[in-house]
């Protein structure tokens, strides 16, 4: 980052090619991304820090994947009707979450908001992966995704996120259990061995996208008060000071 | 076939691809249409294929592109899904079983709106990089005026994006769209070298076209049914 503005502005910083007719425009805001399994707690931690930064004064704003005014529910009720390919799927969710990115995240930093997201490209990049689309390709293809300030990634161990996810909804999402990839003829087996390929992925991913790994298997008020300590630090550092300290994402290939 | 790029590197498909591109009103529909029936009749398994056809992203998109504004990269992941459905579903399989697949449009379509509408030139590359290499690629090259005229005579009104009336180019759609198709078709021309198209001269007579286009086509067909078609045009 070479550009010093003393206002707080500054450019956005995409991962990979950018987007052309972006470039330019200047975010204020601050874009922090809690990513994590369905169970890890994820949008009870949005929930209780939007409220806590709301109530410190700041202009909050939630987001999360499937939820675009073009396509977010048109996927799923696809998916219920006919098995997508795989590249088809990875591209659908593509345009969503750009929909989402152009529309709404960018809008919101440009006005000085601190955006929460449920999600990012990194489930998306992370699900393709397991299911053996190159991660180059992935990369390549989010190369318009701007870098966030902070990522959470909520690490919860695979048997324990499945006493969690069937006590809450009382059954299996079909992809979310990896059933669409044959691991095992038998629900629980292949919830536990797809869950812990992704939490491999995301792991893979922790030094070139940056992500802070925190331990979810506590409870919530724990969990809540780990992010929180470091959301509030990240906040209270002078931008200068946050750009040099923070982990970056790392836009570069290898 | 062996295509140079993606996941199907290295691999050869039996099947023979064949794509046909240019700016709308330049005749390639028809001129596929009838290629399309001439390989039928010579027995062959012949599979044809459009831009922007699949059913399931139709409805998947149809309810939210009334509501949302379609920017440049939502534009282009649209379309590369439509075409990644139909490519995982039917061009890629039909490949492996043999068959001629006939696109009309195919990523060089992409290649030209999504770069005339500012998206990175590489960006898009690379999305469509698992994309088979076509056997054939035919360009049809004709005038902006010309096609314009014939896309008129047939349908009075121009839609929005295909105006790019999303750019602002002019506020006079059909003086939008003349500019949007000369864009397009600058694309084309830088490309038509490197990617090895075969240009035919879409202002000729339909039956010129489509016999120059045979001939072409004559040479990537299994031994009995090139002799067929060689008795038919003419040649050897």
């Amino acid at each position: 980052m070479s550009v010093e503005d003393t206002r707080g502005g500054k450019p956005l910083e995409f991962y990979g090619e950018g987007v052309s007719y972006l470039q330019g425009r200047e975010v204020k805001g601050k874009l922090i991304v809690i990513e994590g399994p369905d169970g890890s707690g994820r949008s009870t931690q949005v929930d209780l820090i939007k409220a806590k930064l709301e109530s410190d004064g700041h202009a909050v704003t939630t987001t999360g994947l499937k939820r675009s005014e073009l396509i977010g529910k048109g996927i799923l009720e696809a998916k219920q009707k006919l098995p997508l390919g795989k590249k088809t799927l990875a591209l659908f969710y593509a345009a969503d979450f750009a929909d989402q990115l152009e529309h709404k995240i960018i809008p919101a930093l440009e006005a000085g908001y601190v955006v929460l997201a449920d999600r990012y490209i990194y489930t998306l990049m992370a699900r393709s992966t397991v299911r053996d689309i190159s991660r180059t390709w992935s990369h390549d293809l989010f190369g318009f995704a701007i870098k966030p300030d902070l990522v959470f990634y909520l690490d919860v161990e695979p048997e324990e996120l499945f006493h969690r996810v069937f006590q809450k909804y009382a059954t299996l999402d079909y992809y979310e259990s990896g059933a669409d990839l044959g691991l095992s003829d038998e629900l629980y087996s292949s919830f536990v061995i797809y869950q812990r390929m992704m939490a491999k992925e995301f792991k893979r991913m922790e030094n070139k996208y940056g992500l802070i790994p925190i331990d979810a298997n506590r409870a919530i008020a724990e969990v809540n008060t780990d992010l929180q300590r470091r959301i509030d630090a990240y906040l209270a550092t002078p931008l200068r000071q946050a750009q040099r300290t923070r982990r970056r994402g790392a836009g570069s290939r290898r | 076939m062996t295509p140079d790029r993606g996941e199907e590197a290295g691999t050869k498909l039996p099947g023979k691809l064949i794509v046909v591109e240019g700016i709308d009103g330049s005749g390639k529909s028809t001129q596929m249409h009838l290629l399309d029936q001439w390989l039928h009749h010579l027995g062959l398994l012949v599979f044809s294929t459009e831009w922007n056809s699949s059913e399931v992203v139709k409805e998947i998109t149809s309810k939210g592109k009334k509501k949302a504004l379609l920017t440049p990269t939502t534009f282009s992941l649209l379309h590369s899904t439509d075409f990644a459905d139909r490519y995982e579903r039917k061009i890629l399989p039909l490949l492996r079983a043999g068959y001629f697949v006939l696109a009309d449009r195919y990523v060089y379509t992409a290649y030209a709106r999504d770069i005339v509408r500012g998206c990175n030139p590489r960006w898009v590359r690379k999305m469509y990089s698992f994309a088979a290499k076509p056997d054939l690629a035919f360009y049809f090259q004709v005038p902006v005026e010309v096609a314009m005229k014939r896309i008129l005579t047939g349908r009075p009104k121009l839609k929005y994006y295909e105006s790019g009336m999303d750019l602002n180019l002019s506020n006079d759609e059909y003086e939008s769209y003349r500019i949007f198709q000369s864009r397009i078709i600058d694309q084309y021309e830088g490309m038509a070298r490197e990617e090895g198209f075969t240009v035919v001269d879409g202002t000729l007579d339909i039956e010129p076209q489509q016999t120059a286009m045979r001939r072409k086509v004559m040479k990537l067909l299994p031994r009995a049914a090139a002799a067929t078609a060689g008795m038919e045009l003419g040649v050897r």
